[in-house]
């Protein structure tokens, strides 16, 4: 789960790390007026949205009078920012993040991830930051700096020092960066986080290390524990279809394609997309039913898939094991009644209970067209789509 | 022989006595596991399939010299549960359970290393659909019917997508030694490389299924090992070839995030270690009979 950089910058503030003193606006009057209370001469005014390459976007602006920094706010609130990272939709602004300019003496990069390798929490640096970590391992590999952290020791202050002196900080600076680097190991630890990124990261003509901006990610699977971190979810920045979809137990990712996929298992679901592409055709979407799925389930299922408007065919394709095939029958032939479909439905139907689930198909009356291989459903479904397009 | 489970390891099911529990255990006996008791806190004394509950996985081994341990302990709770199992002197643990907060798993892999290797219980899991060995027995939630017993190995993160691999064999007349789910997450017990090593040295294996997906350096971590010690042929698919970038597939792990992780770069990490990749999820079957012939 992402949150947004001001809501990241808070955490970290109260964890001990230094950020520039700034304030949320929820209006360009809003935001004026923060400038004026931040004093000064010059504020960076930042869109917030979940989403890096904002500032490529035109998301981020350095404002010199508080005329500019309301004029500035009014072009980005209700709009939809279009970075690398948001696909061709973007992301709506509704809240924007004014704060004082800082002086920028050096730009550093600090990430803390779960190294999957050690199967541990890893800190990233470089003394080269500013640009996007993926770019940044491109083009200057040899400026980054890995440490992995034990668990049951944290992070030791002999590790953080030769870390921080390893990006050529010295004594005083040094000492500040120490501090940084424990606070962000703190809170990703105790709030169940994955990811923490400051970058930059930036040492100031005056001496001082701040987070100039910052990116927090948490561990859906712990939310349970970490109510106060739950509260942060920010359903604007999501897709539609997939919050809905996992509101209902549905793992859904949307895609380019137009045959729309009902599958359970994760990487069933992901073969049977592939099949698809290798038989001619692209898939719509991942969709994982997840197990034991009743009727509704399945219901639920198309109603998620179909409120796709590209999807032209529907591929169902289900090897149960503590799924029923009869359940998932019963859901498809309820689906193609009560939905009114008009795509042509292809049904794949393999483990517990299949004869049953045959049946049900086979005894419907439906035009829904079966198949006994994933070769098979696959194939299928892509000659459906020719004929569609025909 | 087999790997990890046949019909003579005892077995208890931590999380026997919910409905979870219950219904894949009576699945487990009727295929010929030898499940000897339950664990779930507060119930101890209870019987349920005819088999005894203890409060502790320390009493249960000490009554019935359990050696192996099914978890079906919801998320919160479970990594407690697989700590306990490995301190209580289980030999195997299979943890189903998916939804574990990565940080208790890294802590869960921190405290296996406290035990000498002599006594340190190996963990299958979490998020997986467990162990088979057709015929004999299995731990875990597939539907044991689709697998015939032979001398394939199989070994994929996926349940469902490991499934279709072993119909397809069955469709060849392709048999299982045994087939182990290492599940979804991107920390897990046993990694490719772990269970490719047991396949080596079980006699009864003569050829080994490998099932990848996208995300995690576990499928190149595998290529190296086969390259190196490998002796019996393996076959091996990675899924998601159609997978965007940064964008999670159902499974926690199933996530593509650094150079190496997506499907393209793992087939050809895995081809040039001289592994044959099957071309598509449903030649499986064909390319395995053809590295058989």
């Amino acid at each position: 789960m992402d949150i947004h950089e001001y809501q990241a910058k808070e955490i970290l503030a109260g964890f001990g790390v230094p950020i520039p003193r700034g304030g949320l606006a929820y209006s360009p009057e809003q935001a004026g007026y923060r400038a004026r209370e931040l004093g000064g001469d010059a504020w960076v005014v930042k869109a917030q949205i979940h989403s890096g390459g904002r500032g490529e976007a035109g998301g981020v602006k350095l404002c010199r009078s508080e005329e500019e920094v309301r004029d500035y706010a009014a072009t980005l609130f209700g709009k939809q920012l279009v970075t690398k990272q948001t696909g061709p939709a973007g992301k709506g602004v509704y809240r924007v993040w004014v704060e004082a300019a800082s002086d920028i003496a050096q730009e550093l990069y600090l990430g803390f991830v779960l190294d999957r390798k050690s199967e541990r929490i890893m800190i990233v640096a470089s003394a080269a930051g500013g640009m996007e970590i993926e770019d940044l391992a491109h083009d200057d590999p040899d400026s980054l700096r890995r440490m992995v952290i034990d668990p049951a020791v944290g992070l030791a202050e002999f590790q953080a020092r030769e870390l921080a002196f390893s990006l050529g900080l010295s004594g005083g600076q040094a000492a500040q960066m120490v501090t940084m680097l424990r606070a962000c190991y703190r809170a990703y630890r105790d709030l169940d986080a994955v990811m923490v990124e400051i970058n930059p990261l930036v040492l100031t003509h005056g001496g001082e290390l701040v987070a100039l901006d910052a990116k927090m990610s948490f561990d859906t699977n712990a939310l349970f524990r970490r109510a106060h971190v739950a509260e942060l979810r920010d359903r604007s920045q999501e897709d539609a279809r997939e919050s809905t979809a996992a509101d209902n137990g549905l793992a859904y990712v949307g895609l380019d394609g137009d045959i729309g996929c009902i599958i359970n298992g994760a990487g069933l679901a992901m073969a049977t997309m592939d099949m698809i592409k290798l038989s001619g055709g692209e898939p719509a979407n991942f969709l994982d039913i997840g197990g034991g799925a009743s009727p509704e389930r399945v219901v639920q299922a198309f109603r998620t898939v179909l409120a796709d408007r590209n999807v032209a065919v529907v591929l169902v394709n289900i090897f149960a094991g503590i799924n029923r095939c009869d359940w998932v029958a019963e859901g498809v032939v309820q689906a193609y009644r009560c939905e009114g479909l008009t795509v042509p439905v292809v049904v794949r139907l393999a483990g517990t209970n299949v004869e049953e689930g045959r049946r049900i198909i086979d005894q419907s009356g439906l035009p829904l067209i079966t198949a006994d291989t994933l070769a098979d459903a696959a194939a299928k479904a892509v000659a459906a789509r020719s004929r569609q397009a025909a | 022989m087999a790997i990890v489970i046949d019909e003579t390891v005892p077995v208890l099911v931590q999380g026997m006595s919910g409905r979870i529990g219950q219904f894949h255990a009576a699945e487990m006996i009727q295929y010929g596991t030898n499940v000897v008791a339950g664990v779930t806190p507060g119930k101890g004394g209870d019987e349920v399939l005819g088999r005894p509950i203890y409060n502790t996985v320390r009493e249960a081994v000490a009554a019935t010299g359990a050696e192996a341990s099914l978890v079906f302990v919801p998320p919160p709770f479970a990594a407690d549960a697989i700590m306990e199992a490995a301190d209580s002197g289980v030999r195997t643990a299979v943890c189903i359970t998916d939804g574990i907060p990565a940080q208790d798993m890294m802590k869960v892999k921190r405290f296996l290393r406290r035990y000498p290797q002599t006594r340190k219980m190996r963990l299958i899991g979490p998020n997986c659909a467990g162990v088979i060995s057709p015929g004999r027995a299995f731990l875990g939630i597939m539907p044991p019917h689709i697998y015939e017993p032979g001398h394939v190995g199989i070994v994929g993160r996926s349940g469902t997508l490991g499934y279709e691999a072993a119909s397809q064999m069955k469709a060849l007349g392709i048999g299982v030694s045994t087939s182990v789910g290492i599940g979804g997450d991107p920390i897990n017990g046993s990694s490719f490389r772990d269970i490719l090593e047991m396949f080596e040295a079980d006699p009864d294996t003569h050829a080994v299924m490998m099932i990848g997906e996208i995300g995690g350096p576990q499928e190149a971590e595998a290529a190296a090992f086969v390259q190196a010690h490998m002796t019996k042929p393996v076959v091996a698919y990675v899924a998601g070839l159609s997978a965007p970038k940064g964008r999670k597939m159902g499974h926690a792990g199933a996530i593509i995030s650094a150079f190496g992780e997506s499907a393209q770069e793992k087939v050809e990490i895995l081809s040039a270690a001289g592994i044959t990749v099957a071309p598509n999820p449903s030649a499986l079957g064909e390319t395995m009979a053809s590295v058989l012939r």
